[in-house]
């Protein structure tokens, strides 16, 4: 079942691909939290905006990963092997969950707390970057998680389409009939997940530290 | 300028793909649409019923017992960074030879973590108050479960189901990989020969699936979920669930209840 010395034999290939698998994770992970901020705000200011917003981001999750990562050479007029599908697909799906998570997480905060800000003078714009935003915070971690474990998970789809990070251990190993190669590429990728995962709970709770510390919430 | 050859050739794939859909060629036979989408409704469907029969009664009774809910969490949550192109490659190698069994079996892998969170989720977050008050009119366990608990849970119950719904759909499509049929077959023959109308064809029909199958389960869900849990859509009480218990997880891939209009 495994073969051990795949290992040693493949090693130099390793590096590498998990470098382009974090670098085709992550890179859509920031750009979904840069866009999704701003739309989950509106999406939670304006009633009208929420109804439009949160359906749409709802439809934009429903689409097949390698549906995407096929259509978009169309639509952007890129080549099918571009890794630039695979980011622009993941980076959809990345603003697509998040703008939820902030507008739910906008919408949790207790007008009290918004009413009291206010009242101190603090202006929109400060408020929303001091008060609304880092009380939302945790709401948005637990987004960012899914997005996080999602996007590693879905770049092994990308190797159907020749772009897969770690994703090319597994076609290839299946078409080599190889299960280490296979195993050690599906591994990999769930340990990548799982560290990134735990990583962004920790920084939730550093970034956090009021959360559990006393009186509810 | 390449954005204007991008549009233009987005012009020339829409004709394309409709040239397709009219080919009768394409519509008839074992490789036409219908038989191809009977299939993939078929796999996904069996596989969705193994996983809720393995993962509703789970989540039940952990979440009415309250033991051992981080455990189930932790399994829904880990599943959740399972690679399934990778599970379903590597069960085919096991299994060897065009067989359906690993595909199935991977699809149910994938199905229930979401049907797991959502049922355990569900059932916990039932109103305290509302237990006792079960409890306290002389309903027995099992009673409270399923008159009070279940239909509680419901929401977030079919939540779990639309998301694992969408996911195994998707992933029946990257099964043809491996030899099966369904809507997965355009692709990966499309792929195989560069003939990018026909994958454009199949995304078109998987995603078109995809869609309708959400729309079916949003239908279902405001059939079957009692008019007083409509009121309170659990955005507020999701949202502010601390994060430290991860039970309130979004679900991956999720399009979760859907909200009245606020009033």
């Amino acid at each position: 079942m495994i073969d051990w010395n795949w290992i040693p034999a493949n090693a130099d290939r390793l590096g590498p691909a998990i470098v382009q698998h974090l670098v085709l994770a992550l890179v859509p992970v920031l750009i979904g939290l840069v866009v999704a901020v701003p739309v989950g705000w509106m999406a939670n200011r304006y009633r009208a905006a929420r109804a439009v917003l949160v359906p749409a981001a709802g439809l934009l999750y429903t689409i097949p990963s390698l549906v995407l990562f096929i259509v978009l050479p169309g639509v952007l007029g890129t080549q099918i092997l571009d890794p630039l599908n695979v980011v622009v697909a993941l980076s959809v799906y990345t603003v697509a969950l998040l703008v939820r998570s902030v507008a739910d997480a906008l919408a949790a905060v207790p007008g009290m707390v918004v009413a009291a800000a206010t009242a101190m003078g603090y202006k929109p714009a400060r408020r929303f970057a001091q008060v609304e935003l880092p009380l939302s915070l945790p709401v948005l971690i637990s987004g960012l998680r899914v997005a996080t474990v999602t996007n590693i998970s879905l770049v092994a789809v990308g190797a159907l389409i020749g772009i897969g990070g770690l994703g090319y251990f597994l076609t290839d190993g299946f078409l080599r009939n190889s299960q280490t190669s296979i195993i050690v590429g599906t591994l990999l990728i769930f340990v990548i997940a799982l560290v990134f995962d735990s990583l962004l709970v920790l920084i939730g709770k550093l970034a956090t530290p009021w959360v559990g510390a006393g009186g509810s919430r | 300028m390449g954005r204007r050859r991008g549009v233009a050739l987005m012009g020339a794939l829409i004709a394309d793909v409709i040239a397709w859909f009219g080919d009768p060629s394409n519509l008839t036979g074992s490789t036409g649409v219908p038989t191809r989408i009977v299939e993939h409704i078929r796999y996904s469907g069996v596989a969705l019923i193994i996983a809720a029969l393995i993962a509703v009664p789970i989540g039940a009774l952990v979440g009415h017992t309250g033991r051992g809910g981080f455990a189930v969490v932790g399994v829904a949550n880990g599943l959740r960074s399972l690679p399934e192109i990778g599970v379903v490659l590597l069960l085919v190698t096991f299994v060897g030879g065009v067989s359906l069994t690993p595909v199935t079996i991977a699809l149910v892998v994938l199905a229930i973590p979401p049907l797991l969170g959502g049922t355990y989720a569900g059932v916990r977050n039932v109103d305290r108050a509302t237990v006792d008050a079960a409890r306290g009119m002389g309903m027995t366990e099992r009673e409270i479960l399923t008159k009070v608990e279940l239909p509680n849970a419901l929401p977030l119950i079919i939540g779990g189901l639309r998301t694992a719904t969408l996911q195994v759909i998707a992933t029946a499509a990257v099964a043809a990989l491996v030899g099966v049929g369904g809507l997965g077959r355009y692709l990966i023959d499309g792929l195989g020969v560069r003939d990018y109308t026909q994958m454009a064809a199949g995304a078109l029909l998987i995603a078109a699936l995809a869609l309708l199958a959400e729309a079916v389960l949003a239908g279902v869900q405001r059939l079957v979920v009692s008019p007083g849990l409509r009121t309170t859509a659990s955005t507020g009480r999701r949202a502010a669930a601390p994060p430290s218990e991860p039970v309130e997880e979004p679900q991956t891939r999720s399009t979760p209840v859907p909200e009245p209009a606020r009033s």
